[in-house]
Formats: structure tokens, C-alpha cells, sequence
């Protein structure tokens, strides 16, 4: 029996192979263990700053990169953990880089709120709200410019819609018809002003239609509405018929970042959100069409507790960057 | 870590606050003197303000007048900018300074030229209050210090307090003034405690205070640097040298005199920022020191000390290194003092 016949199932149980549903699920389960073995070495004083963690939102991030390939780039958010991780970053690299190691992706200048993998097309966390926005533009106008026919989504949140960055940005990516995919992850607060206060239409979706584009809400916390919304969004997009604006409605359950004390919402609220984990709920799915049965899931979930315990001795492991290295990356080196 | 003051009126009731409540104290007053003042910014309200600044004003004094703004910076600031050039005076919080760039149009194009180039018949007597400076471990586009770009601008005054005293009377003085002022507030020092006179007082922009005499070698430093180069001028004494720490106060307008007095008694200066040092405000230090009479009292070539020609970094060592520390104070400040430059 052909599977693409079944009209019934889910889109994602239809559109791709047993093997990339179980590799999602490995994603999804990576990054949920990746945040919190961060969470805990920061409350061991392994790393310094701050963070956001994406926990509750898993879904939004790996089946919106579901489709993209190396030379697809992302922009990601200071919310980015969970992006690098689904756009194919090492776990090892990126413990790294938040114990501020020389072994990790930004030789331990950027820290979590610059997080990015260049080769896996993970253009970097940003720390300004609204500023991935017009960068992705420019990476679809290159694509466009050099007649390849990769495409560049774009993560931002709620918050993020308010900045004139995202009017521009839209706006320009339009007029152009760039490839350009614009996934809004809507988790109801931008720190602790909520979008239905701050942001003049019901839906951040409603401001595509400002600038000529398709715009589409759906259920960020169901891996295979999104997947289904960002098919439709790169199919256009690799068409050249421009961009489209996504937004994924999804909540997280941690704080904005550590020092949120939490007064904006309440703990119904919360645990509401935290009864609908996308992980569960997509685990429950691919169990439900047979693609991986209750053994199997575990397994999964075994291999990627492996992963990040594994990646968390590779960063203790790596040495620090030289003091007297203050300086360096500033400018490209000089031919010695 | 516990605040040196320097109040003008000693004899004025004080009481021990944090440079935050300070802030925060300076605010209410003015709430409750002008109802015009009103408080715009992110997070303001319910949450506090991303370093609890304003923490429970808008209990206080309700969401009409503490109001939470969408993140909008370039809108934000250009809605106070609007505000203030027609009868209300409103400080807008930056989460972080760095985010004023994005309304550096609003700050640098609008307000500070507005009054200038409607020919004296407009003001625009607004207030940006910017938590600045490294030391969070949030690296590059969290850290920086900003107030030579600021100061740099015409039109606008910069002021960067370094106590809890400063950082109130300092805010009520930019809110008295007519012109829009821009108070850079270092994040390591919110939690600082410090003796703040009581009720409503001024700290006037464009003064200096010399928080520490000495004979052998002016240190001007403002902000975190002012607590170092006393840490460090401390030390000194110890080996007998006497280092006289300035605190700026203010970089635009700059103390001039205050500056030139010190280094005429101690022919040695030395300049201790937080920006980057290259075209940073030690270099106007300088400059005013070079052009002026003082020059011919220097006994040694003027020093500066400041930050790394780079981004601030993440890592925690490489952050500290990039910027001045007391160490590297005191070992410059010595080696001046010594006759060893
Ligand atoms: C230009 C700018 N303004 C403000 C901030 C401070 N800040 C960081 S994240 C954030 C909230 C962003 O909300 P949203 O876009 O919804 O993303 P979320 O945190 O919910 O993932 C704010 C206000 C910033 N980093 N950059
Ligand atoms: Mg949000």
C-alpha cells in the first residue's frame, strides 16, 4: 500500500520517511535535553549571563527546518538553542561555546545568545530583537542574485513584530519575491508584555497581507501542522514566487530568561501549556501510525540523554581562548 | 560594595539605598511632583524593568503613566521625542543602551537638533535612561558603552553616575533640564548601596567631583571606573603615592576646570573608561588637557586607559581583560606617579 495514498494521515506521517520522523523525534528530544542539562550547568556555575530556553517549543523548531538542506540558511533568535540544534548542530560544540571555550562554535565570544553553525547554514542567534529580519532578506536576495535556489527562513517572535525591522524586512523581501520564509514563533510574550497587548492585530499573521504575501497561523506545538505550513512556504519559496510569513503559536515554560520571576502569567497558565508538550504528543503520533513503537521511543530518547552528557565532557574538556587573543576575529587575520 | 558620596548639602537627612532605588526614588519624586512626568519602556510595568528599576511604580502610580511599550525602540523613543516637544516630559527606559541604536534616529536627527534648528522655539526636554557597561557575562551586543557616541552629538548632555546619590540627583537634574539628556546607568553598580539625601534635590550636569585629593597623579575616571581607580588609589597610598580620582559626572558638557585644576597640582594625568579607547572620551580628556595651560605643568605623557579595541567577549576572563580593571589601574597610575612613562 502506497503511504502517500493515505489521505487521512497527517501530513507528516505522509511527506516523509519513517527514518526523518524518528530523526525528528531524536531532535526534538536532543534539544529538550540539551536546554536542561544548560539550565543545570548554569545553576553550577558552568556558565555565566543569562539565557532563554526554548523548552515547549521543540516542535516549532525542528519541523520548520523539517525541509531545509545545508546551503538553506536560517537567522535565529536569542531563543536559538533549539534552531542550531534542529538545522544539525553538534550538542558538544555548543556546550562549548556556553562554558566560553575555545572548542566551541564562536571560540567562546558569542555564548548562547550568539549561538551559530555557519556550516550548517545557521546563520546565529541574534541578542536584538527584530535584527535576524532584514539580514534574512539580504540572504535570500544573494540566493536570488546568484541563481541558487536555496531559501532562508526566518525565525523571530511575538515581540519581534513590533520592531520596524520586521515591517522593513516583509516589505523588502516582497517587493523582490526573495526566498524567504518568515516563521514567527508566537509563545503568547515577548519578556512579560503579551502580544494581544502589544500588537495591533489578532494574529501576527494578519500583517502579511500588508505586504502581498501569504500568511498562515497554525498549532506550533503540532509537529505536523507546522511541518505542513512550511512545505507550502518553501515550495513558493523555491519556486520564486516569493515569501510567506508562518506563525507558529506555542508557549514557553521556562521564564523569559533567569532572572523572570514569572508576575506576567499564571501557573494555570503554564501548566495548561506544559499538559500539551509537543514532544509527548508527537512521540504518541508516531507510535499511533506504527512508525516507532514505545521501545523504540525510548531508545530515542536514551541515545540523545547520551549525546548531551557526552557533549557536556567534551566542553569541560576543551581549553579556554588566550587573554591576549582579546583582539582576535575583530578583522579577518593579516597574511602573516 | 558601598558608595563613597560626595553630596553638596551634608547637612540635608539622607538614607541608605542601592543606586537602583535610588533611581527608582528619583522617579517617584518625580511622579509625584510634575503629573506630566511619565515612565515609557519595555517591561516596565508588571515585570519591573529588565534590572528592576522601576520596580513597583506602576502600582503606584498606574499604567497611564508607567507604561509598557511594545519592542518598538525607534518608535518608542520617537513617541517621547513627540511628547516632550508638546508639554508632557517623559523618560524612556532602554532595556540595554545598545538597543538605542535602533532609535538612534529618533535620539541623534530629532531630538537633539529639533530646538536648533527651529530656531530656539521648540524644546524637547526628554529623558533616555540606559543601563550600560560589560561585567553580565552578555557579551557583544549587551556590554558596550556608549557615551562618547552620545557625547559626540550636540544638542544632547550625557551623564554617567557612579553613586546612588549621583544617580538620583543626577536623573531629577536631567529631567529639570529643558534639553533632552541621556543618563548612562552602569549595570554593576544597580545593586550598589550608598547614602542618598532625602526628597527632591538636583546634581548639576556639567560638574565634576573630585572624590579623592591627591598630589602625585589625577586619575579621571566615571561610572564602575570611578570605584576602581579609588580601589587602586588606595593601594597607592600604601607606597606613598597620592593619586587624586576626578569623577566625571558628566561627559557632554565635560568639566573642563575641574579637570585642568587637578592636573596643574598633579602634572600627571591619567584617563580611566569603559568605551572603547580609541576616539573614546579619554581622548577629548586629553585633548582639552593638551590644548590648555595645563600643558605645561605635565611632567609625564598623558595616559589612557580603556576599553579593547573589540566587541566585548563572552568568556568571562576574556570580558574582564577588556576592559579597564583596578590592577591595571593602579600599575599604570603607579608607573606615572614613578616618572616610569
Ligand atoms: C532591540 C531589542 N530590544 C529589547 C531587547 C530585550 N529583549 C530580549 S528578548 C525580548 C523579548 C522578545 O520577545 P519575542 O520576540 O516574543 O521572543 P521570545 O523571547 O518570546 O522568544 C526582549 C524585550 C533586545 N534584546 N533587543
Ligand atoms: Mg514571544
Amino acid at each position: 500500500m502506497a503511504r502517500d495514498t493515505q489521505e487521512n494521515l497527517p501530513f507528516a506521517i505522509r511527506a516523509f520517511s519513517p527514518e526523518q520522523l524518528k530523526e525528528a523525534l531524536r531532535k526534538m528530544h536532543l534539544i529538550r535535553l540539551f536546554e536542561e542539562g544548560a539550565e543545570e550547568s548554569y545553576m553550577r556555575g558552568l556558565i555565566h549571563g543569562t539565557m532563554h530556553l526554548s523548552i515547549g517549543q521543540e516542535a516549532s523548531a525542528v519541523a520548520s527546518c523539517m525541509e531545509l538542506t545545508d546551503a538553506d540558511k536560517i537567522t535565529s533568535t536569542h531563543r536559538g538553542h533549539g534552531h542550531c540544534i534542529a538545522k544539525g548542530a553538534d550538542v558538544g560544540r555548543m556546550f562549548a561555546e556556553f562554558f566560553g571555550k575555545e572548542t566551541g562554535y564562536c571560540h567562546g565570544r558569542g555564548g548562547s545568545m550568539h549561538i551559530a553553525d555557519v556550516k550548517t547554514g545557521n546563520l546565529g542567534a541574534n541578542g536584538i530583537v527584530g535584527g535576524g529580519l532584514p539580514i534574512a532578506v539580504g540572504a535570500g536576495l544573494t540566493a536570488k542574485r546568484l541563481g541558487r535556489d536555496d531559501v532562508t527562513l526566518c525565525f523571530f517572535g511575538d515581540g519581534a513584530n513590533n520592531e520596524g525591522a520586521f515591517h522593513e524586512a516583509l516589505n523588502m523581501a516582497s517587493i523582490w519575491k526573495l526566498p524567504v520564509i518568515f516563521v514567527c514563533e508566537n509563545n503568547k510574550y515577548g519578556m512579560s508584555t503579551a502580544a494581544a497587548y502589544a500588537t495591533a492585530v489578532p494574529n501576527i499573521s494578519d500583517r502579511a497581507a500588508a505586504y502581498a504575501m501569504p500568511g498562515v497561523t497554525v498549532d506550533g506545538n503540532d509537529f505536523s501542522a507546522v511541518a505542513e505550513a512550511l512545505h507550502i512556504a518553501i515550495a513558493r519559496a523555491r519556486a520564486g514566487e516569493g515569501p510567506s510569513l508562518v506563525e507558529n503559536l506555542t508557549y514557553r515554560w521556562r521564564g523569559h530568561s533567569k532572572s523572570d520571576r514569572n508576575r506576567y502569567r499564571t501557573k494555570d497558565e503554564i501548566e495548561d501549556w506544559m499538559s500539551r508538550d509537543p514532544i509527548q504528543r508527537f512521540r504518541a503520533e508516531l507510535v499511533a501510525h506504527g512508525i516507532i513503537d514505545e521501545a523504540g521511543a525510548d531508545a530515542i530518547e536514551t541515545a540523545a540523554k547520551d549525546a548531551v552528557a557526552a557533549g557536556i565532557e567534551f566542553a569541560k574538556a576543551g581549553p579556554a581562548p588566550a587573554i591576549t587573543d582579546v583582539t582576535k576575529f575583530v578583522h579577518a587575520e593579516e597574511a602573516a | 560594595m558601598n558608595a563613597q558620596t560626595h553630596i553638596s548639602q551634608p547637612e540635608t537627612k539622607t538614607r541608605e539605598m542601592s543606586y537602583a532605588e535610588a533611581i527608582r526614588d528619583a522617579m517617584a519624586i518625580a511622579l509625584e511632583r510634575d503629573p506630566t512626568v511619565i515612565l515609557m519602556g519595555e517591561d516596565i510595568g508588571t515585570y519591573g524593568g529588565a534590572f528592576q528599576v522601576t520596580g513597583d511604580l506602576v502600582e503606584r502610580f498606574g499604567k497611564d503613566r508607567v507604561m509598557d511599550t511594545p519592542i518598538s525602540e525607534l518608535g518608542g523613543a520617537g513617541v517621547a521625542v513627540g511628547a516632550a516637544l508638546t508639554g508632557l516630559k517623559p523618560i524612556y527606559e532602554f532595556q540595554f543602551s545598545d538597543f538605542a541604536a535602533l532609535a538612534m534616529e529618533q535620539i541623534v536627527n530629532q531630538a537633539a537638533k529639533l530646538r536648533y534648528m527651529l530656531g530656539g522655539e521648540a524644546a524637547v526636554p526628554v529623558v533616555f535612561r540606559m543601563p550600560s557597561g560589560s561585567g553580565t557575562g552578555a557579551a557583544a551586543q549587551h556590554s558596550q558603552s556608549f557615551e562618547a557616541w552620545f557625547g559626540h552629538v550636540p544638542g544632547l548632555k550625557v551623564v554617567q553616575p557612579s553613586t546612588p546619590a549621583d544617580a538620583k540627583g543626577l536623573l531629577l537634574a536631567a529631567l529639570a533640564d529643558p534639553d533632552p539628556v541621556i543618563v548612562f546607568e552602569h549595570k554593576l553598580l544597580y545593586k550598589m548601596k550608598g547614602e542618598v539625601p532625602e526628597g527632591y534635590y538636583t546634581t548639576p550636569i556639567g560638574k565634576a567631583a573630585v572624590v579623592r585629593q591627591g598630589k602625585d597623579v589625577t586619575i579621571v575616571a566615571s561610572a564602575i571606573m570611578v570605584h576602581r581607580a579609588l580601589e587602586a588609589a588606595a593601594k597607592l597610598a600604601k607606597e606613598g603615592i597620592e593619586a587624586e580620582v576626578i569623577d566625571l559626572r558628566s561627559v557632554r558638557p565635560i568639566d573642563r576646570e575641574t579637570i585642568i585644576a587637578s592636573v596643574k597640582k598633579t602634572g600627571k594625568l591619567l584617563c580611566v573608561y569603559e568605551g572603547v579607547r580609541t576616539l573614546g572620551v579619554g581622548a577629548e580628556i586629553s585633548a582639552l588637557i593638551a590644548e590648555s595651560d595645563a600643558f605645561d605643568y605635565l611632567d609625564a605623557p598623558i595616559q589612557r586607559l580603556g576599553g579593547a579595541e573589540a566587541p566585548i567577549p563572552y568568556n568571562p576572563d576574556l570580558e574582564r581583560a577588556a576592559v579597564p580593571q583596578a590592577a591595571g589601574i593602579e600599575d599604570v597610575a603607579r608607573k606615572l606617579a614613578r616618572g616610569q612613562v
